[in-house]
């Protein structure tokens, strides 16, 4: 070749100056996240989940992008309402105190915007079990009239316009243009890494250190376990099935649930089983976000059970409580309050207060 | 170092170039031996959008059903798994084959499959709709991409089969007509294979120097009748899988003929 050894590796790095020189970009955007950080996670005992990253390599860039596009407001119809505006991070990314999802000009959809987190477990997204792949969940709100009424194109096309998106697509994907599965997958890396488990129960499970539940919690995870545990299965807290738990029908709405997608009679009324992780957060409950409170959701299955079609045979008779049941099995939900997920900053806005 | 200089000169221009969008090598040229005889060459086949014997216009009237008149201002169709079978009866399968046939853009109604073997082509197959694996593994690209308007947002999978319209018989009360057919898999899907001879001819691929055309006809009218009539005033709407869209799939699976081939 041309060099000996030590000339060529002066070249080497020369070129690689030149190299970087002439690719960078704008070097303002977004804090550098611990390489490590961004990466699966199974945590001991747990299933493997549904969703790997095998085609869609999770990196740091990936990850802020996704997290760019998860709170930017330029995917509603008129640039009002972001992901975040719904899904706020101090409540599990569940939408506080309202009861159903609120879109551009004020409309108001139909149900509960639900909490996210551990999200590549779940083979199927939204009450009804609708969509059925993490990837293609955005689209859901995104085009839902009610919600951001916007169509995919135009925020592809708009996404395209903007130098600053250009830019964070060539940094994920080594190039400026945008796709909708480059955009997806952007975004299913920051929806997948919402983990949670490192609650007081995740904990007390790990045997990490001396922590243990109170006599209170213990109780209320042996009512748990024998009372609750078939459909909001440890540990992830849910089957990822769909049940009639018995809610009267709201006639105004008359949500028929998973038969909206399946048209089968026997999924009539019948919703997916939410998650009870960070559940002492993400008021108000159910599906509609009819309830207020824990012990509205309690009193419901102790006598509130009333709609018998399709009803859960678990839940013939509802689940009886006494008042010392219920706060025995309130405690016990409170420790699956995971505060990481809650105050980890690489969830936050990075552009927001 | 003069050496080293030029070197940095040709690696500092090797690294502007790599930032471009196109970064292909240039041409092998070699003047002084003759050109290989390619071994391969293109396939075309064309779709014509049909009103049974007329030619589809967005907008114009045509008659059917006994009298009821009907308009379309819209018609896209997923054509997939496009083989050719050779005299021979070796088969040519063309890789990732999705094609979004779009009425409203001319170019998308011809689909050219490229690096076909050369040979004598007795026959085609193809898919009316997207497979059920592409339905259930996330975001896809090209014409399978959600900004084709061909995914349902709500409840995940691909539309097969869009036409709207309108007719004064519909008993929406737009007078519209709006069929989206799809659902993948189960007892309602609504794919549909196709499979035709091309009788006496054959469609001759030999290398680059001419491109043989399969035309095939599209009659969007069969989207109506046999097995199922269907009645503007009551089956006017279908925006999801199911028993309806399944009708409608019945219908259309005798919606392409084989034309003719074109050397």
């Amino acid at each position: 070749m041309f060099f000996n050894k030590g000339k060529n590796s002066f070249v080497a790095g020369c070129a690689a100056m030149l190299l970087v020189s002439a690719c960078s970009v704008d070097p303002k955007i977004v804090p550098v996240l611990p390489a490590n950080d961004i990466r699966e996670v199974i945590p001991d005992g747990w299933p493997q989940p549904v969703y790997r990253f095998e085609r869609n390599p999770l990196g740091e860039k990936g990850f802020i992008l996704g997290r760019e596009l998860f709170y930017d407001p330029l995917l509603s119809k008129d640039n009002t309402i972001s992901c975040g505006s719904c899904h706020q991070q101090f409540v599990a990314f569940a939408h506080a105190d309202h009861d159903v999802s609120h879109g551009i000009l004020g409309r108001l959809g139909t149900r509960n915007a639900p909490a996210l987190f551990n999200l590549t477990w779940h083979p199927s997204f939204m009450h009804d079990g609708g969509v059925n792949h993490i990837e293609n969940q955005p689209l859901a709100p995104v085009e839902n009239p009610l919600e951001m009424d916007e169509k995919i194109g135009n925020v592809i096309n708009k996404l395209q316009a903007s130098a600053k998106y250009r830019r964070l697509f060539n940094d994920a994907f080594g190039s400026e243009e945008v796709t909708y599965q480059r955009f997806a997958q952007a975004f299913a890396q920051f929806m997948g890494m919402l983990y949670s488990y490192n609650s007081k129960y995740d904990i007390v499970m790990r045997k990490e250190g001396t922590a243990s539940f109170s006599d209170e919690e213990q109780r209320g995870y042996n009512l748990f376990r024998a009372k609750c545990a078939t459909c909001h299965k440890e540990p992830l807290f849910s089957d990822f099935s769909y049940h009639n738990n018995g809610l009267p029908v709201k006639p105004s709405v008359n949500d028929s649930g998973r038969a909206h997608i399946t048209l089968n009679p026997a999924d009539l009324y019948k919703f997916k089983t939410p998650s009870l992780r960070n559940i002492a957060l993400t008021k108000p409950y159910m599906h509609d976000g009819r309830f207020e409170t824990l012990e509205q959701c309690l009193n419901h299955y102790n006598g509130g059970v009333t709609n018998p079609v399709n009803l859960d045979p678990q839940l013939q008779g509802g689940i009886p409580l006494s008042a010392q049941d219920k706060q025995d099995l309130i405690a016990f939900l409170k420790t699956l309050t995971d505060y990481k997920l809650l105050f980890d900053k690489k969830f936050a806005d990075p552009n927001g207060q | 170092m003069k050496k080293a200089i030029l070197f940095l000169s040709v690696l500092s221009i090797a690294g502007f170039v790599s930032c471009k969008k196109d970064n292909k090598d240039p041409e092998p040229s070699n003047p002084t031996s003759p050109a290989p005889t390619p071994t391969t060459g293109n396939l075309t086949v064309q779709f014509t959008n049909m009103v049974d014997a007329q030619p589809l216009v967005f907008n114009t009237g045509y008659k059917i059903m006994g009298g009821d008149s009907f308009k379309v201002t819209k018609l896209n169709y997923y054509i997939t798994n496009i083989r050719i079978t050779k005299t021979d009866n070796s088969v040519y399968s063309e890789t990732n084959s999705y094609h979004l046939v779009e009425h409203s853009n001319p170019s998308s109604t011809s689909i050219t499959l490229p690096n076909v073997p050369n040979g004598s082509y007795k026959s085609i197959s193809f898919t009316l709709g997207v497979d059920s694996a592409l339905n259930v593994s996330g975001a896809q690209q090209g014409d399978l991409s959600p900004t084709k308007g061909m995914f349902w947002s709500w409840n995940s999978g691909y539309i097969m089969f869009k036409l709207e319209g309108s007719s004064p018989a519909s008993g929406a009360s737009s007078k519209g007509l709006l069929y989206h057919v799809g659902g993948f898999s189960g007892a309602n899907k609504t794919q549909r294979e196709f499979a035709f001879n091309f009788g006496a001819t054959t469609a001759n691929v030999n290398g680059t120097s001419t491109t043989p055309k399969v035309k095939v006809s599209t009659n969007v009218t069969e989207l109506f009748r046999n097995p199922n009539t269907i009645n503007f005033s009551v089956l006017h709407t279908v925006h999801m899988p199911g028993a309806d869209a399944k009708k409608l799939a019945d219908n259309y699976a005798d919606m392409f003929t084989f034309d003719s081939v074109v050397n």
